[in-house]
């Protein structure tokens, strides 16, 4: 009886250390580096009809070594500006990050006019590896 | 064996020729590449400023003005100390530096701002309407902060558009990147 107990205790607790521990050291990945975001067609018109339509976050958060380049796409049916640039219809604009911090650009897809890409460093100690892989399955939960 | 080996180095070779890019640019790239936006102001060099004249050279192109202590200043020395790290193939370089202050910024203190970082550099220069078409063009956004004395300074978009040789708006490199990035996607424009 008691070794039954003992084995509800220990493989519930062996497969929690497994999983963290595996979290913690495997090897991180991604599918792709670019982390794509579409203005949509209509999104100017929306805007001027009085929709205060959000259609990009305002806060991008992307990783070095893992998803740190930032890809928009204007679907749009007019010049939509995004920080450092304009963006034509039809075009799109691939912005590779290098270097870890906050970065603020103007952004006419937000009715805000602005949007942050926050860029963080690789996760290469263990704990940062368990707080990457929860906060993408918490995103990932929420899409 | 040698035969082995001769093949094992062709196979490599025609895997490394097929991967993809593994050195893309440093500046935000833009596709498809479309016509940069024209310009039509007044050049620094004392001719009509457009960017028909320098096709066949990879131009890059900015916004700023000569009264800026902050922004042009570090941008002009970098993109200075790209052309002179490029050597030999800065002659088919052109930097263009637009004035976001027409009301200060004529032809002659313009050209005296940019000559003291490079005397190659050509400013672009007009009335406020000339200069407004030209920022609307790039997506420029400019604020006036003005100070208790009376005197102002500008608040103003600081990127460097990279305008390929056949006049495509190819690049845009946001502030703040060093001179080996420049060398980096220059070399990459120049090759194209």
């Amino acid at each position: 009886m008691n070794t039954v107990k003992r084995l509800w205790v220990a493989v519930p607790l062996g497969a929690a250390l497994a999983a963290l521990g595996w979290a913690g050291f495997a090897p991180v990945s991604v599918t792709s580096r670019d982390e794509l975001f579409e203005i949509p067609k209509g999104t100017y018109a929306r805007r001027m009809a009085g929709d205060p339509v959000e259609i990009l976050p305002s806060k991008v958060r992307l990783t070095l070594g893992l998803n740190d380049v930032l890809m928009l796409r204007n679907l749009d049916d007019v010049p939509q500006v995004f920080g450092p640039t304009i963006m034509m219809p039809g075009q799109s604009f691939r912005l590779p990050f290098e270097k870890a911090a906050s970065y603020d650009f103007a952004c006419t897809a937000h009715a805000s006019g602005q949007m942050t890409v926050l860029v963080e460093p690789y996760p290469a100690m263990p704990w940062s590896k368990i707080g990457w892989r929860f906060r993408e399955w918490w995103e990932n939960r929420k899409r | 064996m040698i035969r082995r080996i001769a093949l094992l180095l062709l196979l490599g070779t025609a895997v490394a020729s097929a991967a993809p890019d593994a050195n893309p640019m440093k500046a935000g790239v833009l596709s498809p590449v479309m016509a940069a936006p024209a310009l039509a102001l007044q050049g620094t060099d004392g001719k009509p400023l457009n960017l028909e004249r320098f096709r066949g050279k990879v131009v890059l192109l900015a916004f700023g003005f000569s009264s800026c202590g902050e922004v042009c200043p570090i941008t002009l020395a970098t993109l200075a100390g790209a052309r002179r790290k490029l050597g030999a193939g800065a002659a088919d370089v052109q930097v263009v530096y637009v004035t976001v202050d027409p009301e200060r910024d004529d032809a002659a203190r313009m050209k005296k701002f940019l000559g003291s970082f490079d005397p190659s550099f050509v400013g672009g220069v007009g009335s406020r309407a000339q200069i407004d078409a030209a920022q609307k063009g790039y997506g420029i956004s400019s604020t006036k902060q003005v100070y208790a004395d009376g005197n102002y300074t500008i608040g103003h978009s600081s990127s460097i558009y990279m305008i390929d040789r056949a006049g495509g708006l190819r690049a845009v490199m946001p502030y703040g990147h060093t001179v080996d990035d420049f060398v980096h996607d220059l070399k990459i424009l120049l090759r194209t």
